[in-house]
């Protein structure tokens, strides 16, 4: 009939040393130039459920399903314990952190146009030292490489 | 851990919970839709071999991770925790921008002012702090419109970013 030459084999098909059909559901995703990438999503969530996954999922979607599936495969791999939850966590901690500096920044500019809008030399000195305390606030350190949001 | 009850990876499975069965002190037999929904998208047989190349005491915290993904995934098949990482990483860009527009605020206000006042020292934000290591490529950024609602608003519950089904 025909032969299934490995030029035309998909990386999914390829690896699984099965024939790939027209209608294979990986070889649009899994081009045989990137074994690499198969073999990353295999490893993290098995042949079968990325193919039922993607099955699951309109063609249009699935480029974008298998680019993600492929990402938190890496990051799994990479961070066998957190994989990319753990960036979830440091991205919330930074954003809390930002969050906290940022109302800082206010709080002064508030200060500093209050001291500035008010008569008399007295009231300066006033905000003097409200600014000073401001600025004493201790920062937390922006290492968040070994916390986990649950152990707060 | 005593009692002869399967824990709820056996039970699933249809069979016998060993003493030493790696599944039992991450799933306990009272909560079945934890193990249900990490098998649904990664497979036992995928979790098993994650847990054993793991010194056991990292073994709970990956479980909870790989639970919160198994949730994200069945919640959003298309971008699962990605689309949570685009919106955060979205809105640390934001903030570090509107960090910026402050700062410079205050520097106009004490160009404005006379040069006898007191000018403030401001902590000048460290911008390297505010990017990841592992920025999202491109291709993978996403804007919030094409995400899930549920996997972003729920990762802004940091108490239970793990989900209620985390051992704790």
């Amino acid at each position: 009939d025909y032969l299934t030459m490995n030029s035309s084999r998909c990386a999914a098909c390829k690896y699984l040393r099965k024939r790939c059909p027209s209608e294979c559901i990986f070889s649009p995703y899994f081009p045989p130039n990137n074994p690499q990438r198969f073999a990353c999503v295999h490893r993290i969530y098995g042949a079968s459920n990325i193919g039922r996954m993607l099955q699951q999922l309109p063609v249009y979607l699935r480029a974008q399903a298998a680019d993600c599936l492929y990402y938190e495969a890496q990051c799994r791999i990479e961070n066998p314990v957190y994989g990319c939850v753990g960036m979830i966590s440091t991205l919330h901690q930074q954003i809390f952190s930002a969050q906290e500096q940022l109302a800082k920044v206010h709080a002064e500019i508030a200060l500093i146009n209050n001291a500035y809008t008010q008569q008399g030399s007295s009231q300066f000195q006033q905000f003097d030292g409200l600014l000073s305390d401001l600025n004493n606030f201790p920062m937390e350190s922006m290492d968040t490489s070994n916390q986990v949001p649950w152990c707060l | 851990m005593g009692g002869n009850s399967p824990c709820a990876s056996c039970k699933l499975l249809r069979r016998r919970c060993a003493k030493d069965c790696i599944f039992a002190p991450y799933f306990p037999s009272d909560d079945p839709h934890k193990f249900a929904i990490v098998h649904k998208v990664f497979g036992a047989s995928n979790v098993s071999k994650m847990l054993q190349e793991l010194p056991v005491h990292q073994r709970a915290d990956a479980v909870s991770s790989l639970v919160y993904e198994a949730n994200a995934r069945v919640r959003d098949p298309v971008y699962g925790c990605v689309g949570a990482i685009s919106y955060l990483q979205n809105q640390v860009s934001q903030l570090q921008m509107q960090l910026a527009v402050a700062q410079a605020e205050i520097l106009c206000i004490q160009m404005q002012q006379e040069p006898a006042m007191p000018t403030p020292q401001t902590d000048v934000p460290d911008e390297k702090s505010f990017l990841l290591q592992h920025n999202l490529p491109q291709y993978l950024n996403y804007t919030s419109s094409t995400t899930s609602s549920n996997v972003i608003s729920d990762s802004f519950k940091r108490e239970t970013l793990f989900g209620h089904d985390m051992v704790s």
